[in-house]
């Protein structure tokens, strides 16, 4: 899609140049050509303008960390399907998880998703591959192999990679292709069936608890080997304060990891499982909802850059997955559309400023993954034409009846957020815009 | 005696008290009012009579369909209902299966669905998974009496272990009632820390670290008139107790979740003849059943003098027809 847009009149941030001022965007066809501050930019004519007086003009959101279910559980989303839901949150560049069935764990897979995603996805859709074949943790991929094919790292997300010498090993390869290794991390022995978080509401309820020792054991060990091997290591999904300070440490000594936060782990609580409709299981995710404790210190790394990266996590589901007593439910929170509302509120509460909020939904993660040479993630000239148009005013009510997503899996259906995506420019393409007049701008 | 209908006098009974608001679901004691407690258990006073006539039924829930869905094995609490819905003149249908067969909770809200379809009012179910009641609750039409739902809830329990303690001490206010065992996966335990603490009781909780997480005093703060406490040296909980009431133990779980050595379990923590010596001297033992003597209770003391395990048994039966008598009484369809 290499077309040419004009967006006028908004406030411009861009994490990269630190730019946060008024200024027209011109994107010739799929790049950015021109960010012009004070007087109007005249682009040829004929060429569409977008007006975004009083909207924020961002590059498009990078997610690090979502599953597009395809191939095999299109009944949960599609690639099409999750790329629409991922373009109407404000993402233009979508990491696709490898737990697919099969998962994406070969050349075939992985050049299956990237062709259905070239055919069908409205945004850029890249590709991380399993770290062990069938995320079986066994055997490792192909890594080198699979390296060539553009994929941006390796992870058996869903499930931690267990095996500690396997881990050094993957790290190690990891190091030699300049690629991470993204680890969701889950002591499966202290977490064994465990539902919810571990603590005061778990016991309430006597649902079996996932201590936050849980995560924090893998991620020293984490830690610890990429340490060892000069391996590239990134927390997927961290959620607890103890974590945030064992990263914080690792970070302090040179250690090569990068963390990202989901919104949901930001901002709700696992009072959330004992609240109104008691055991919904839409609260039920891994890791789990932590506590205010958590939720404080996470935003504190994100402010501070321990955590680089907001990642959603986007795991869709049926409704028939949901729709059963909470410890037969699958894990998973629909998250791209409720992503920016939800992180908004963090801003709106004076804990972090919108341009460190927008680099964190932008540049940081596309350093992660070492796509901001590419310009993915900025608004330098030459970068894809890729933008989210931002009212971080706008209140709205969470429907999940008007998911594009097939996933209507949230936590948040009826709730109030305050921050919206207003327009979703891909290449110099306007992928999503919002119906106006279902709004209200708040004063 | 005799001459005065039971049904009526509850009837009274109710009418001089605070009216109540219509309760549909009893899913947990946590929604319940010390004084809707109270009502339960004079009323079940009231019923008891009923279950010493000779011919034992009374016609208030007659023309109602009640189901019970067991789907965890259980014989004592199934029986009970049962007893309780047909000394009502309720019509019962008993369903029951195992977790498998009702692996997805669709087919549980399906079930549901279908008996509501042909007809029933009230279904009462058992179920291994923590929050299942509350799924029917949310997804059907039907009244849902939670007869014990994983670790979470057993309310018709713990209202029957408040009425035996109420019938043998005089009051459950100021009572100091140990609850020794295995506290972080019991049901029971659950519900009496919200039904004794409602009523003006003290609970200490003994059992160790690993059954007892010490967030349950925070998971059970706020304003409530009885404490609660955790004293893991059972030998200092029992000092100057009324109840010391033992929990089920389960062997295989000692075991798989390597929770505590069961000889260890054994010397530390079972109620036997030397630690009901420290309590008072009035002290009883209670037991929800079913009990591994030589466990978590010594031979012989659970039939003696000191226990009230079977009391709690006879009494539960009353308790269960309060409650059913609560559900249908309420919106007046009983009279």
């Amino acid at each position: 899609m290499n077309k040419s847009i004009l967006i006028r009149g908004g406030r411009v941030i861009d994490p990269v140049s630190s730019l946060d001022a008024k200024a027209d965007i011109y994107i010739k066809e799929g790049r950015v050509e021109a960010v012009k501050q004070g007087g109007k930019f005249t682009a040829p004519e004929g060429t569409p303008v977008f007006d975004a007086t009083g909207l924020v003009v961002s590059p498009g959101f990078v997610d690090l960390h979502a599953h597009l279910r395809e191939p095999g559980q299109e009944h949960k989303e599609t690639i099409a399907t999750g790329a629409k839901a991922a373009a109407k949150g404000g993402f233009t560049t979508v990491c696709a998880m490898p737990n697919t069935v099969p998962a994406q764990d070969s050349r075939s897979t992985i050049e299956f998703v990237q062709s259905r995603a070239q055919g069908s996805a409205a945004v850029r859709v890249l590709v991380i591959s399993a770290v062990s074949k069938g995320r079986a943790g066994k055997e490792l991929v192909e890594m080198a192999e699979l390296a060539r094919l553009g994929v941006v790292g390796f992870s058996d997300d869903g499930s931690p990679v267990g095996d500690a010498q396997m881990m050094r090993h993957a790290l190690s390869l990891g190091r030699m292709l300049d690629l991470p290794i993204m680890d969701h991390c889950e002591d499966t022995d202290l977490c064994h069936g465990g539902v919810m978080n571990e603590g005061r509401v778990a016991t309430r309820l006597g649902l079996r608890g996932m201590p936050g020792a849980g995560e924090e054991t893998v991620v020293a060990r984490n830690l610890i080997l990429s340490k060892l091997t000069g391996g590239h290591v990134h927390i997927c999904h961290m959620s607890t304060a103890g974590s945030v300070e064992l990263v914080r440490h690792a970070k302090s000594q040179g250690v090569r990891v990068t963390a990202e936060v989901t919104p949901h782990h930001l901002v709700l609580t696992d009072d959330l499982v004992a609240a109104g409709a008691m055991y919904d299981t839409n609260t039920k995710v891994n890791p789990p909802l932590r506590t205010l404790r958590d939720n404080e210190a996470l935003a504190q790394a994100l402010r501070d850059g321990v955590i680089e990266a907001i990642a959603t996590d986007h795991a869709p589901h049926a409704a028939e997955d949901k729709l059963c007593e909470y410890d037969q439910a699958a894990f998973g929170i629909s998250g791209f559309e409720t992503a920016f509302g939800s992180v908004m509120s963090l801003v709106h509460a004076g804990k972090i400023a919108l341009p460190l909020l927008i680099d964190r939904l932008t540049l940081g993660p596309a350093r992660i993954i070492a796509r901001d040479k590419e310009g993915i993630g900025t608004l330098r000239v030459g970068a894809p034409g890729d933008i989210a148009v931002l009212d971080p005013d706008a209140e709205w009510q969470v429907d999940v009846k008007s998911f594009l997503s097939k996933g209507k899996n949230s936590p948040l259906n009826g709730k109030r957020l305050k921050g919206k995506v207003v327009a979703t420019v891909y290449g110099g393409a306007v992928v999503y815009q919002e119906q106006r007049q279902v709004t209200t701008r708040a004063g | 005696m005799t001459s005065v209908k039971p049904v009526e006098q509850a009837k009274q009974h109710a009418a001089q008290k605070v009216a109540l608001p219509p309760r549909k679901h009893v899913l947990d004691l946590d929604d319940f009012s010390p004084e809707e407690i109270s009502q339960i258990l004079e009323t079940a006073g009231v019923l008891a009579e009923v279950l010493n006539r000779p011919i034992s039924k009374v016609p208030a829930l007659r023309g109602k369909t009640i189901l019970t869905l067991f789907l965890e094995p259980s014989t004592r609490t199934r029986a009970s209902f049962e007893r309780a819905a047909k000394a009502l003149s309720a019509d019962i249908i008993n369903l029951s299966g195992s977790d498998s067969s009702a692996k997805k909770g669709e087919s549980l809200i399906d079930t549901a669905r279908t008996m509501q379809a042909m007809g029933a009012n009230i279904i009462i179910m058992r179920h291994s998974m923590s929050g299942a009641p509350y799924l029917l609750a949310q997804h059907t039409d039907l009244s849902v009496i939670n007869a014990g739902d994983g670790w979470h809830a057993h309310p018709s329990q713990a209202l029957l272990d408040l009425y035996t303690m109420r019938e043998k001490f005089g009051k459950v206010a100021g009572l100091k009632v140990v609850i020794v065992g295995d506290v972080l996966h019991s049901r029971v335990a659950r519900s009496n820390i919200w039904g004794l603490r409602k009523m003006g009781a003290d609970v200490t909780l003994s059992a160790p670290p690993t059954l007892l997480p010490e967030e349950t005093l925070e998971a059970y703060s706020g304003e409530l008139p009885g404490r609660l406490s955790i004293e893991f040296d059972l030998d200092k909980a029992v000092e100057g107790a009324d109840v010391v009431m033992a929990l089920r133990i389960q062997r295989e779980r000692l075991a798989t979740e390597g929770s505590m050595n069961l000889r260890d379990y054994i010397i530390a923590y079972q109620v036997n003849d030397e630690r009901m010596h420290k309590a008072k001297p009035t002290a009883m033992l209670m037991h929800p059943g079913p009990m591994n003597e030589g466990v978590e209770v010594s031979h012989g003391l659970a039939y003696g003098d000191r226990s009230l395990v079977e009391t709690q048994v006879k009494n539960g039966v009353a308790v269960r027809m309060a409650l059913l008598y609560r559900l249908v009484g309420a919106s007046g369809v009983a009279a």
